[in-house]
């Protein structure tokens, strides 16, 4: 067995007995650890595989910030002790079976590929000097495949819409609450103040390399948001109110100017969502940092979860 | 094989060696801020000696900035986390 695949064996295998851990497991948040490892592994794998976009945005996404909405919502006591009953023996079942389904149905699909194995590689590497792009992943999410990204902006802000609807009426526009209390530790400060200029650098990097190399918006405003997810909880900012103009604008911003974008392409001959010749690559970064910024903004807010405060009054910030 | 690359071997192994410590501690150690301790040497050392091995092999200054970036950031992840999570020790106790 040679070195690579001995190492891709191990990691197959790791992730596996990590995934059936998590699964196994009895402790929420133990299974909240197991699997944000088990994003980890994933993303190494993808790596592995060559998909280096896949793998940022798993370790940034799947593990990163999903990981942190599970521990947020593990770690926040439960509002009515006793409410949720533990599901039944039928309901297990059916769990258990659809999840066979879906696994089989994606093994299948996975091991009877039909021949040759259908490719739009070569199609999606074709255009690529027109858009004056170098990444065929950036090319495919902004330029062929460009409504599915809005799209995914508009499933954004409905789950965001979704978390704040938890809030009860009182603190509807107000401001999260999950940090409250929090005592200031020294070392949470200490991090807080120095990670988030680095990490800043890496998010605008993270951006502006999509262009050419893996990376992109998404993975860019994770890391942002992580930062500002860092300074929130080591108290350093406050949690936006809810209600805020400036707070809506900044989430509203990236699918707006997208959408404004798309509607502008109907005075060009592609119709809606088509770009300027010889402008392609202008209008795709001027769409990218608004949604990247609404990205961090969205997935800060769905971290901090539904407001739990009510709003300060007018003119008492 | 030249002495870049035994320098290379020695330190990634001995790197390897701190990392494999560190697990038997993270296993073995009776109580949670002593398998900290372990893990932390992991990280430390471990990947030290790992990045300090490696930097030979790159070409470029920037490719070993990189290199050494990588290790102060987890420098200051491992230390931060492991002052938290302490922290959670000291006010809830060992059981929590």
């Amino acid at each position: 067995m040679t070195a690579p695949l001995a190492l891709d064996a191990a990691l197959a295998l790791l992730t596996l007995g990590v995934a059936a851990w998590t699964v196994a497991t009895r402790q929420n948040f133990a299974a909240v650890i197991g699997f944000v490892a088990y994003g980890l592994l994933l993303a190494l794998s993808w790596q592995r595989l060559g998909s280096v976009d896949v793998a940022l945005t798993e370790a940034a996404l799947g593990s990163g910030v999903t990981g942190a909405v599970l521990i947020a919502a593990v770690s926040r006591p439960p509002r009515a002790a006793g409410r949720a009953a533990p599901p039944g023996p039928r309901v297990r079942l059916a769990a258990a079976l659809l999840s066979a389904l879906v696994a089989l149905a994606l093994a299948a699909l996975v091991l009877t590929p039909p021949e040759p194995a259908p490719s739009l590689a070569a199609a999606a590497a074709a255009h690529l000097p027109e858009l004056g792009l170098g990444n065929p992943v950036t090319a495919v999410l902004m330029a062929y495949r460009g409504i599915d990204t809005l799209l995914e902006k508009i499933v954004l802000l409905l789950a965001l819409l979704a978390a704040w609807s938890l809030a009860p009426d009182r603190f509807w526009t107000g401001a999260s609450a999950a940090w409250d209390g929090a005592p200031p530790g020294g070392a949470l400060t200490l991090l807080a103040r120095f990670l988030p200029p680095i990490g800043v650098v890496a998010a605008v990097y993270l951006l502006w390399v999509s262009a050419d190399e893996p990376g992109g918006a998404f993975q860019g405003g994770a890391v942002l948001a992580a930062m500002w997810l860092l300074a929130m909880m080591a108290g350093l900012l406050r949690a936006p109110e809810a209600g805020s103009p400036l707070l809506r604008r900044l989430v509203a911003a990236g699918p707006a100017v997208f959408l404004a974008v798309g509607v502008l392409g109907f005075a060009l001959p592609g119709g809606f969502l088509s770009y300027p010749t010889g402008f392609e690559k202008p209008v795709i970064v001027l769409v990218e940092v608004p949604v990247t910024l609404s990205i961090a903004v969205v997935l800060g807010l769905l971290v901090a979860g539904a407001p739990g405060r009510p709003p300060r009054k007018e003119g008492q910030s | 094989m030249t002495a870049a690359d035994v320098f290379t071997v020695l330190a990634v192994a001995a790197g390897a060696f701190f990392f494999l410590a560190g697990s038997v501690g993270l296993l073995r150690f009776p109580d949670a801020l002593t398998r900290l301790h372990a893990l932390t040497k992991a990280d430390n050392l471990g990947l030290g000696l790992i990045v300090l091995g490696l930097l030979p092999q790159v070409d470029g200054i920037f490719a070993a900035l990189k290199l050494v970036a990588v290790w102060l950031i987890a420098q200051l992840a491992s230390a931060s986390v492991t002052q938290l999570v302490v922290g959670v020790i000291r006010r809830d106790g060992e059981g929590a």
